[in-house]
């Protein structure tokens, strides 16, 4: 049985090698300085920048899927998400009207303009928006910096569910060590392109 | 049949120009020194091109023909270059812009030189140099409009783009509507003069032949040709250099990069 998510010798711009393994239904935590490189790591695993090494998912390479495949099972959510077109529907093929609900929004928010969402509304549809793909790994990149508590606090559960239902893991970069401690199972630290594991 | 213009006459339109330069020098306006390089570099050219299609005429030669396209093409693939906000690295910028600038223009102006206009022989510096003046000139437009669209806009909505790879969609994909919206910059100017000839603007060349004293309907059917010929130019040169670029700006794993493409801003 290969490992759910392996990270082997990950190299980029001047952070690595990264090491880690992750197995399905597990939460990753990473904090460190900005400028460590945790926001880099993010982008390689999700092959969005140039690196060496191998990421691998259930046993296949990035490498021997089509990058777009791969960045809908390896889904990179940023902290401020960017929409293109005028109305929120536009941005979605189809929606799970069930997942729909679990975030709190009827089927009228697809008509709904982009520019009348709330920041916590937004990073909630942009997280609707990338579930949609059914990713079996999430890359959080601080997804909470621009929320409030409630907000943050409501986000944090959809993950949680979202982790316990699918077979998937996350991998949460966060500034909030409270946070993390709620979330992530494991606990690492990233300092000059380096990841350390936190003591329990 | 053509009435000469005599140096006398092309005084008196000169003596207006000057007349204008005084009056803006006087008003202070600060126009005066660029008009008078401006009038003094067009009459400078267009004896100048006037003396080499004498000489051209005179020796109808398909080696003297090409040599002078090649001169026109790579003057306007350098206009294009020097219209651009952002440059593209090396010499890729020029290959592509000049690339797609000869592979439409030259197919469009061999096309109505040997199917349509057929002279003889087919390359005669009468019918070609002026038929691929104007769609050189027109194509130029268009791709330098486009070209310039697709990178100044890709480059502003780059959080854009990569938002969309994210959510994994290919580099076309992507990169959709802006080149959508650089295919529409480029067609505008021809579209515009299409929309508008015969009602607000009687179109240079038909002017030119009517002056001449060609009959009104051979002048029309001729800038119906030129119109269509040069909107096949323009499209099909605007269409290339967006593919092109729009390719250029993804590596295989569908990544954005810049940093590989474009020239640092200063």
């Amino acid at each position: 049985m290969p490992d759910f998510l392996k990270i082997n010798r990950l190299v980029f711009r001047h952070c690595g090698p990264v090491d880690l393994v992750l197995d399905a239904h597990q939460c990753m935590g990473i904090s460190g300085t900005s400028g460590s490189g945790k926001s880099l790591l993010l982008r390689a695993i999700a092959d969005l920048d140039q690196h060496d090494g191998q990421v691998l998912l259930e046993g296949q390479s990035a490498n021997d899927v089509d990058a777009p495949q791969w960045r809908q099972q390896v889904a990179l959510l940023p902290a401020e998400s960017q929409w293109w077109f005028d109305t929120i529907g536009e941005h979605f093929d189809d929606v799970d009207s069930a997942l729909l609900e679990a975030f709190g929004f009827d089927e009228d928010v697809m008509s709904w303009s982009v520019s009348r969402m709330s920041s916590g509304e937004k990073q909630r549809l942009a997280l609707l928006r990338l579930l949609n793909n059914h990713p079996r790994v999430l890359l959080l990149d601080e997804p909470t910096a621009n929320l409030d508590q409630h907000n943050s606090g409501v986000f944090e559960g959809i993950i949680q569910n979202y982790l316990q239902q699918q077979s998937a893991c996350a991998i949460w970069v966060s500034h909030d060590p409270e946070q993390l401690a709620r979330v992530a199972q494991v606990r690492y630290t990233m300092q000059d392109g380096q990841l350390e594991r936190e003591p329990r | 049949m053509i009435i000469s213009l005599s140096a006398f006459d092309l005084t008196l339109a000169a003596v207006a120009v000057l007349l204008l330069a005084i009056v803006s020098w006087r008003m202070q306006l600060s126009v005066t020194a660029q008009l008078m390089i401006a009038a003094v570099r067009t009459t400078v050219q267009l004896l100048l091109i006037g003396l080499v299609l004498k000489a051209l005429f005179a020796h109808v030669q398909i080696t003297w023909v090409v040599m002078i396209a090649m001169v026109m093409l790579s003057v306007a693939g350098w206009e294009i270059l020097s219209r651009q906000h952002r440059k593209l690295k090396g010499w890729w910028g020029f290959g592509v812009s000049t690339g797609s600038l000869f592979i439409s223009s030259f197919a469009v102006t061999l096309l109505a030189l040997l199917v349509i206009v057929q002279a003889d022989p087919w390359y005669h510096p009468q019918y070609a140099i002026p038929l691929l003046g104007m769609l050189l000139g027109n194509t130029m437009t268009g791709i330098a409009l486009g070209m310039d669209r697709l990178v100044v806009n890709a480059w502003q909505q780059r959080a854009v783009i990569e938002q969309r790879l994210m959510l994994g969609q290919s580099g076309v994909q992507a990169i959709a509507e802006i080149r959508r919206e650089s295919m529409r910059a480029g067609m505008i100017p021809i579209i515009n003069s299409m929309a508008a000839a015969g009602i607000v603007s009687l179109p240079g060349m038909m002017t030119g032949q009517i002056l001449a004293g060609a009959p009104p309907v051979e002048a029309v059917k001729y800038q119906i040709l030129i119109m269509f010929l040069i909107t096949a130019g323009t499209g099909f040169g605007v269409i290339t250099v967006l593919w092109l670029i729009s390719h250029r700006l993804f590596d295989e794993r569908h990544r954005l990069r810049f940093d590989q493409v474009l020239k640092q801003h200063q």
